[in-house]
């Protein structure tokens, strides 16, 4: 039978129902009703389950849309106003939301870390799309990280100084897990390559490090940065405290980022290995050319799960001092007269890092998908 | 035989002794070991330096010292009068307590939670997936943060305390519930019940080995619960059945007596077991996901009925796949327990983080960190290490 005659054999089977008269489902089983009987009411227990929840539902979501919008202060006014308001206050939003998102830093140079976020995100957007991984990609981060760090700091090309110390909000959060992973990933990269190399002094020491930090909490880690580094400095020479936590963190996340390097390259099939021996390539030929490539590449969606995961722990510095997101959020309540607008303040910022690390996860979920099609049997 | 020898002698004569990778492993290693010790040597003698510097007498001699600051909630009777030592272990065990009660509700939480997202009702799948990607992609210091305002300030005072039930009371100073009147009975029960944990365990091999022999069954986990239940009523009949509890009342402008759940220990627990469920609740998922399809079907094909297959073919699988990672959600929960000190509950960083502030002794506040940490890491490790190998697959 031809390609064509068969096409016509089935459209005639299609149009007279074949021999036997075409029998639709009964309506029970589709459309809505067949819905809700198959995933809500398939059984007395999932129906009787179904109905509590949606009891317990309309009971609490009405609520909190009354709250969130329908009674909540949207306009600019008076503290006043909003506590009369049975609502959420989004006055307070709109009186602080600067201060949440940047800290301290002086109000008319706003701008400067406004647009180091908006380069940030830009390319942050840019690196999700597979046909721009190419080297420029890494070059490109390098140059925005430089561009960000002298935006926000300034002293040169006419931007007055901003010290440090005024830093804060979401630039300040941004910047935190961003510096950790740049700098932390080559130090993972090490020594996760000692914690497989075959020389046993190199080896014993990536294990000692690796697991000594993982064992202990970031605040440990924080703190010993903040209080410890000082005392293991010269005389007369002293760094300051962003710096501490950022180098806490960087020591931080460099153990972590080591394991998933080692997941990486724990992957790599032995063949590998022993075909760039047989071709005569050195280690280090081998480990660049050969392993490196592959193990990272495998490295990339668990990459981006610890990069989320630094994203939230970031918000530690809290505890030396400085003003990140939740840090910034929690010194716009200090103030007298906006007293008791937690909930607004948490919400709002609690959106923030929902969103960013919401579709961080999506994001490394597809990629995972993506990257193993090519391995895949 | 000769030539061989000999093309081997001129081979390795002709290679200068560098390109040899025996000396070169060497060498790089005593070169590493120089490179850390010298590092480690220049940092230690600058904070030899700075410390003296400083008059910061260096050592542990300060844990004998008075600690003068006192601590909101403890386990072990402990003053301002008691030295930095005690303070620690005040610390250490507060650390312990929200940590175990943490993992063993973020277990059963993230049981539910996890099996739910698999439920063919969709509201219960839908609920439950919503409940994870709110829960795991907000920081755990902000969920703190939120649940101790919740309490502190959204709560009402003691004096318009919440009360659900007669007895217990919620208001901005925790969580107030009656507590029964300490009682010698009270330890002839527990021990009443480690005697019907025995008999459960010997119950259990005798009706295995008669299951073995003659193919009866016998309810082994009915009869266990049972005892577990009875043996310690009859402890407490026979202790003259003492039914005293005390009731929290209101006094002042607070609560006396009862159990009492501090602000701080209550948003603690909640943020960790409530954050680290989300997670297990993933991995429990991913577990049960990962037995395959025909596994159940073949255990129907041979009659066994809907509990057995869950009891004897998918759980014994997916805790395979699940145990290891759970450990270190377990260890991540333990060392987040750390973050009480953003809301002021009294565990070891936060009493460390006084004694550091007070004594200027950081070196050793931080090495105690450390010690306890990482021994409690390892414990957890150790632990249920022991129990994978307990459930891993036996092959042959």
């Amino acid at each position: 039978m031809t390609d064509q005659t068969l096409h016509r054999t089935v459209q005639h089977a299609a149009r007279t129902g074949g021999d036997s008269p075409v029998v639709q489902p009964p309506s029970t089983k589709t459309g809505v009703i067949g819905w809700l009987r198959a995933n809500l009411f398939s059984t007395w227990y999932n129906s009787l389950a179904t109905l509590i929840l949606l009891y317990i539902l309309a009971k609490l979501v009405p609520g909190i849309i009354d709250w969130l919008f329908i009674s909540a202060v949207w306009s600019h006014t008076e503290p006043e106003v909003c506590r009369a308001a049975d609502g959420a206050c989004w006055a307070f939003i709109h009186e602080k939301y600067r201060l949440i998102l940047f800290g301290t830093y002086p109000f008319d140079e706003q701008w400067r870390p406004t647009l180091a976020v908006l380069l940030y995100l830009v390319l942050l957007l840019a690196s999700c799309n597979r046909a721009f991984w190419k080297p420029w990609l890494g070059v490109a981060w390098v140059v925005l990280l430089a561009v960000i760090g002298t935006l926000m700091y300034g002293g040169i090309f006419g931007l007055t100084q901003v010290p440090t110390t005024r830093w804060g909000g979401l630039p300040l959060t941004l910047m935190l897990a961003s510096f950790a992973l740049a700098i932390g990933f080559p130090l993972g990269i090490l020594m996760a390559l000692g914690r497989r190399s075959d020389l046993p002094i190199v080896r014993m020491l990536s294990v000692a490090y690796i697991e000594l930090i993982r064992g202990v909490p970031l605040i440990t880690v924080l703190f010993m940065a903040s209080v410890m580094l000082p005392l293991f400095l010269p005389q007369g020479v002293s760094i300051n405290n962003l710096l501490r936590a950022q180098i806490g963190i960087i020591l931080f996340a460099s153990a972590y980022l080591a394991e998933v390097v080692r997941g990486g390259l724990q992957a790599i099939p032995k063949g590998q290995y022993e075909a760039a021996d047989s071709i005569g390539l050195g280690y280090w030929q081998k480990t660049r050319l050969i392993i490196l490539p592959q193990a990272l590449r495998i490295s990339i969606p668990p990459l981006v799960n610890t990069f989320i995961g630094l994203f939230k722990d970031t918000s530690l510095v809290i505890i030396v001092g400085l003003f990140d997101l939740v840090g910034a959020a929690k010194a716009a309540l200090t103030d007298p007269s906006w007293r008791g607008f937690y909930r607004e303040s948490y919400f709002f910022i609690a959106m923030i890092y929902f969103v960013f690390c919401f579709s961080m996860s999506k994001y490394s979920q597809h990629l995972e998908k993506k990257l193993n099609v090519g391995t895949r049997r | 035989m000769a030539v061989d020898s000999d093309r081997g002698a001129s081979a390795s004569s002709k290679t200068p002794f560098w390109y040899d990778p025996r000396f070169r492993a060497i060498f790089f290693q005593i070169l590493t070991v120089v490179l850390v010790v010298a590092g480690i040597g220049y940092l230690v003698s600058n904070v030899m330096t700075n410390l003296e510097r400083q008059n910061i007498a260096s050592g542990f001699g300060f844990l004998q010292r008075e600690a003068g600051f006192a601590i909101a909630e403890s386990m072990v009777s402990y003053s301002a009068a008691d030295t930095y030592g005690r303070a620690f272990i005040v610390g250490i065990l507060n650390t312990f307590r929200v940590a175990l009660l943490g993992i063993v509700l973020a277990t059963i939480i993230g049981v539910l939670v996890g099996v739910a997202r698999l439920s063919t009702n969709w509201l219960i799948a839908k609920l439950a997936s919503v409940y994870i990607e709110v829960l795991r992609n907000i920081p755990l210091l902000l969920q703190l943060f939120i649940w101790y305002g919740v309490i502190t300030v959204s709560l009402p005072g003691p004096r318009q305390a919440m009360s659900p039930v007669e007895g217990i009371y919620l208001s901005n100073r925790g969580f107030m519930i009656p507590a029964p009147v300490a009682d010698p009975i009270h330890a002839y029960m527990g021990i009443a019940a480690l005697l019907a944990l025995a008999a459960g365990y010997l119950i259990r091999r005798w009706a295995k080995q008669r299951q073995i022999d003659t193919g009866k069954q016998f309810p082994v986990y009915k009869t266990s619960l049972g005892l577990l239940i009875l043996f310690p009523a009859i402890a407490w009949v026979l202790g003259g059945a003492p039914t005293v509890m005390e009731l929290p009342t209101l006094q002042g402008f607070n609560f006396r007596g009862g159990l009492t759940l501090t602000p701080e220990f209550a948003a603690l627990l909640f943020g960790l077991t409530f954050y680290t469920a989300a997670f297990i609740a993933e991995i429990v998922r991913g577990g049960i996901l990962a037995v395959s399809h025909g596994q159940s079907e073949a255990a129907f094909a041979l009659g066994l009925r809907k509990g057995m297959v869950l009891r004897f073919i998918v759980l014994p699988q997916a805790l395979r796949i699940i145990i290891p990672p759970t450990t270190s959600q377990y260890l991540n929960l333990t060392k987040n327990s750390s973050l009480a000190v953003a809301i002021g509950y009294p565990d070891l960083v936060s009493v460390g983080n006084t004694t550091l502030n007070q004594t200027g002794q950081a070196i050793e506040a931080i090495t105690i960190f450390m010690a306890v940490y990482l021994t409690l890491s390892l414990t957890i490790s150790l632990i249920m290490n022991w129990y994978n190998r307990a459930i891993a697959l036996v092959e042959r």
